[in-house]
C-alpha cells in the first residue's frame, strides 16, 4: 500500500508540473511518465495475486498512454517545426495556483463524500480529481492545439484512474475499447493539428476567430 | 439482425475505401442506406433478439432514434449522389475569403458517412452505458472528417472546436458513467455490467449523492454533444461549415443520439425515485437553451447558423418535455421525430440555396421563389413547419407539450416556453421572408430546371412531417406511448 501511495503522490506532483512547464518536449515526456505511473495502478490494486485482467490492462495502458501517445505527440511536434515553447493564455504561476486550489478542493471533497467502504484507497480520489482538473486547465489555459490535446489526455488519465478500482472482472475488452477510443481520438486530433499548421502556418488556436455571431 | 444493422454500414465503408470509381461508391452508399432502412423497418415486424452477449439490445427509445437516423441517412445518401457529382474534383475558390481550397477525397467522405451511420446504430441499439459511451465517441471521430470536407480555414476551425469540445464533453460523460459505477458499488454482489437490465432493478438501493453527481456529469457531457446551452458553442460553427447533407445528419440524427445518452441516465434516476432531480435539471437546461436560441436567432444573418440555433431551441424543447414527464414525454418523443424530419429537410434545402447563391447570408440570398421555385416553396414550408405552424407535426407536438405544461401546473415554464417560441417565430420569419421574396441578384444565374435529386429527399422528409401533423396512425401512437413509458412518461 505504501508503494501505491507513492505512485499517487508522484501523480500529484506530475499534475502540478504539468501546469508549470513551459517547454513542449518536457510536457510530452511528462505525459509518458504519467502514462507509466498509471499503468502501474491496476497491478498495484491486484497486489501479489495479479491476474490476467490486471496484467492485460496494465500492459495496454503502458503501451498506449506510456509509449503510444508520447510517441505520436513527439512525432507531431518534430514534423511541425513549431516554436517549442508552451504559450499560455493564463500565466504559469496562476495555472499552478489553480492546480494547488484544485488539489486542496479534492482533498476536502474526499473528507465530505460518502465513499462506499473499501472502494477507494487513500489518495486515489484526490489524485484522480486533480489530474482531471489539471488536464482541463491545460485545455482552456494554453494557446497551442498540441497543448490542448495533452490537456485532454491528462483529463482522460484522471478519469481512468478514478475508474480503476471499479474495473470489472472479465470485462477487460471494454476498458481496452475505451483506451482504443482515446487513442483514435488523439490520432484524429493529430491529423487535425497537421492541417491547422498547414492552413494557418501555426498551431495557435488564438488565430481561430472567423466563426462568430 | 442487430449485428447485421452494424455490419451493413461498416462493410459499406470498407467498400467505399476500396472502390476506385466514384459512381460505384455512390451506388454502394445508396445501397447501404436502403439495406439499413429495410433492416430497421424489419425490426418493427420482428423484434430483434439481443446480440453480442446482450450488449446489443433494441428497446423502444433506441428503436425510435435508430429509425430516425436510418431514414435521415437514406435521404442524405440520395441527396449526396447529386451533391458529390456537382462538387466534382479539383481546386475551388472560397466564396467568402477568395482563398483556394480542395475537398477531402470522396472515398474518405463516403466511408466516414457509412461509419457515422454505424456509430449511431451502435448508440441506438444498446442499453449498456459503456457501449453507448463508446458509440457516442465513435460518432465524434467519424463525423469530424465530414465537417472538414471543404478543406478551408473556417471548416478547419469548426472541426477543431467540434473535436475538442465534444471530446471533453464525452470525457465528462465517461466520468458520469464511473460515478454511476460508484453509486451501484456493492462488494457482496457486484453489478454484472453497466446494462440497464442490471441497473434499473437495483437503482433504488444505489447511493443517492453519487447518482446525482453521475447524472450531472452525464447531462453536461452528453448535453455538450446534444447542443444544450451553454455547452452548445461547437454546434453553430460545425453546422454552418459542414456540407448541408452532413448538417442534416448532425442535427436530425446525431443530436438525438446524444439525447438518448441523457435519457438512459434519466431512466436510472427515475428507477431510483429521483426523477424530480433529473427532471428539474432537464427543465432548467431546456428552458435556458430555448432562451439562448431566441437571443441568437433574432438578427441572425447566416441562414445555416439560423438553422443551427433552431436546433439548440428544439433540443431545449426535448429536454423540457422529458424533464416535465407524464404526457409531456410523449409530446417530446413526437417532437423528436418531427424535428428530425423537418430540420433534415431544411438543411438539405439550404444546400440547394448555397449551391446557387454562393453565400450563407440571408441578406444576399434573395428571390428564391423566382430563382429556385421548388426549393423556395420548400424553404418557406420548412420554415412554417420548424416554427410550429399548423398543419405540420411540430405544431401538434408543441401543442401537446404546452397542454401538458398547463395541465401539470407548470405555468412559469409554459409562459417562458410560449414567449421563446413567439420570439423565435418572429426572429426566423424576417430572414426567411426576405430570402423567398424580392428580385434575384444580378450575379446569380438560376438554372432552367432544378434537379429532382436536390429537392426530392427534402420534399419526402417534409411530407412525412406534414403527415405526422395531419394524422398520427394508431400503431405509431402506440409505439410513441411505449417509448415515453420506457423513459418514465
Amino acid at each position: 500500500m505504501e508503494l501505491f501511495q507513492s505512485v499517487m503522490v508522484a501523480l500529484l506532483c506530475c499534475n502540478l508540473a504539468y501546469l508549470a512547464i513551459s517547454r513542449l518536449r518536457v510536457l510530452i515526456r511528462l505525459t509518458a511518465v504519467q502514462g507509466a505511473l498509471l499503468a502501474a495502478v491496476p497491478l498495484l490494486f491486484s497486489g501479489s495475486a495479479a491476474h490476467g485482467h490486471a496484467l492485460a490492462l496494465s500492459f495496454a495502458v503502458f503501451a498506449i498512454k506510456g509509449v503510444g501517445f508520447p510517441w505520436l505527440l513527439a512525432r507531431t511536434l518534430s514534423r511541425l517545426e513549431v516554436n517549442p515553447v508552451v504559450e499560455p493564455t493564463l500565466g504559469f504561476h496562476l495555472s499552478l495556483v489553480a492546480g494547488v486550489a484544485g488539489l486542496l478542493f479534492s482533498l476536502w471533497l474526499e473528507t465530505r463524500l460518502p465513499f462506499p467502504p473499501g472502494l477507494f484507497p487513500p489518495l486515489l480520489f484526490p489524485a484522480a480529481l486533480t489530474t482531471i482538473f489539471a488536464g482541463l486547465t491545460l485545455v482552456v489555459a494554453r494557446k497551442k492545439a498540441l497543448t490542448q490535446v495533452i490537456g485532454y489526455l491528462g483529463a482522460e488519465n484522471g478519469i481512468f484512474l478514478l475508474g480503476t478500482p471499479l474495473s470489472g472482472q472479465g470485462s477487460v475488452w471494454l476498458e481496452l475499447s475505451v483506451l482504443l477510443d482515446v487513442f483514435v481520438a488523439v490520432f484524429v486530433m493529430g491529423i487535425a493539428i497537421h492541417h491547422i499548421n498547414k492552413t494557418f502556418e501555426s498551431i495557435d488556436v488564438g488565430r481561430f476567430c472567423s466563426l462568430r455571431d | 439482425m442487430l449485428s447485421a444493422l452494424l455490419l451493413v454500414p461498416i462493410l459499406a465503408a470498407a467498400l467505399c475505401l476500396a472502390l476506385a470509381a466514384d459512381r460505384l461508391r455512390r451506388a454502394v452508399l445508396i445501397l447501404a442506406a436502403c439495406l439499413h432502412a429495410a433492416l430497421v423497418a424489419a425490426t418493427f415486424a420482428v423484434p430483434p433478439h439481443p446480440a453480442w452477449g446482450g450488449l446489443l439490445e433494441l428497446d423502444a427509445p433506441g428503436q425510435l432514434f435508430l429509425s430516425l437516423a436510418s431514414l435521415l441517412f437514406l435521404a442524405a445518401a440520395v441527396y449526396a449522389t447529386g451533391y458529390l457529382r456537382a462538387e466534382g474534383a479539383g481546386a475551388k475558390r472560397d466564396f467568402q475569403d477568395g482563398s483556394v481550397f480542395t475537398n477531402a477525397p470522396e472515398r474518405i467522405f463516403t466511408a466516414c458517412l457509412c461509419l457515422f451511420l454505424a456509430a449511431m446504430t451502435l448508440v441506438a441499439s444498446t442499453r449498456n452505458l459503456s457501449v453507448l459511451w463508446v458509440g457516442i465517441e465513435a460518432t465524434t471521430l467519424s463525423s469530424a472528417p465530414l465537417i472538414y470536407f471543404h478543406r478551408h480555414r473556417r471548416s478547419l476551425e469548426a472541426t477543431w472546436k467540434y473535436l475538442l469540445i465534444c471530446s471533453v464533453g464525452i470525457a465528462l460523460a465517461l466520468l458520469g458513467n464511473i460515478l454511476f459505477s460508484v453509486a451501484f458499488y456493492d462488494q457482496a454482489s457486484p453489478l454484472a455490467s453497466m446494462d440497464l437490465a442490471s441497473m434499473l432493478p437495483r437503482a433504488a438501493a444505489a447511493g443517492k449523492p453519487w447518482l446525482k453527481a453521475a447524472f450531472i456529469f452525464l447531462l453536461v457531457g452528453y448535453g455538450t454533444k446534444m447542443g444544450l446551452a451553454p455547452m452548445h458553442n461547437w454546434l453553430p460553427d460545425a453546422h454552418s461549415q459542414s456540407p448541408s447533407l452532413v448538417s442534416a445528419l448532425l442535427s436530425g440524427a446525431l443530436l438525438n443520439c446524444a439525447f438518448l445518452g441523457i435519457l438512459r441516465a434519466h431512466q436510472i434516476l427515475g428507477a431510483a425515485g429521483m426523477a424530480d432531480f433529473s427532471g428539474g435539471l432537464l427543465v432548467l437546461f431546456g428552458l435556458f437553451s430555448m432562451g439562448l436560441a431566441a437571443v441568437f436567432i433574432v438578427g441572425q444573418g447566416d441562414y445555416k447558423r439560423l438553422l443551427a440555433y433552431s436546433s439548440v431551441e428544439h433540443m431545449g424543447i426535448l429536454a423540457l418535455g422529458v424533464g416535465i414527464g407524464g404526457a409531456a414525454t410523449f409530446a417530446a418523443m413526437l417532437h423528436a421525430a418531427c424535428h428530425s424530419l423537418t430540420k433534415g429537410a431544411l438543411f438539405l434545402i439550404s444546400g440547394n440555396i448555397l449551391a446557387l447563391y454562393h453565400t450563407r447570408s440571408c441578406h444576399d440570398a434573395r428571390g428564391l421563389f423566382r430563382a429556385l421555385p421548388v426549393t423556395g416553396a420548400l424553404w418557406a414550408a420548412g420554415f412554417l413547419a420548424i416554427c410550429g405552424s399548423p398543419p405540420f407535426g411540430i405544431f401538434v407536438s408543441e401543442l401537446l407539450l404546452l397542454r401538458a405544461l398547463f395541465a401539470g401546473g407548470h405555468i412559469v415554464a409554459a409562459v417562458c416556453c410560449l414567449t421563446f417560441l413567439a420570439i423565435i417565430f418572429v426572429g426566423m420569419s424576417v430572414p426567411v421572408a426576405r430570402m423567398v421574396q424580392g428580385p434575384v441578384p444580378p450575379a446569380v444565374h438560376p438554372p432552367q430546371t432544378e434537379p429532382a435529386i436536390a429537392w426530392g429527399p427534402p420534399l419526402a422528409l417534409l411530407a412525412l412531417a406534414l403527415v405526422l401533423g395531419l394524422y398520427l396512425p394508431a400503431p405509431l401512437g402506440a409505439f410513441l406511448t411505449r417509448v415515453a413509458g420506457a423513459i418514465g412518461g
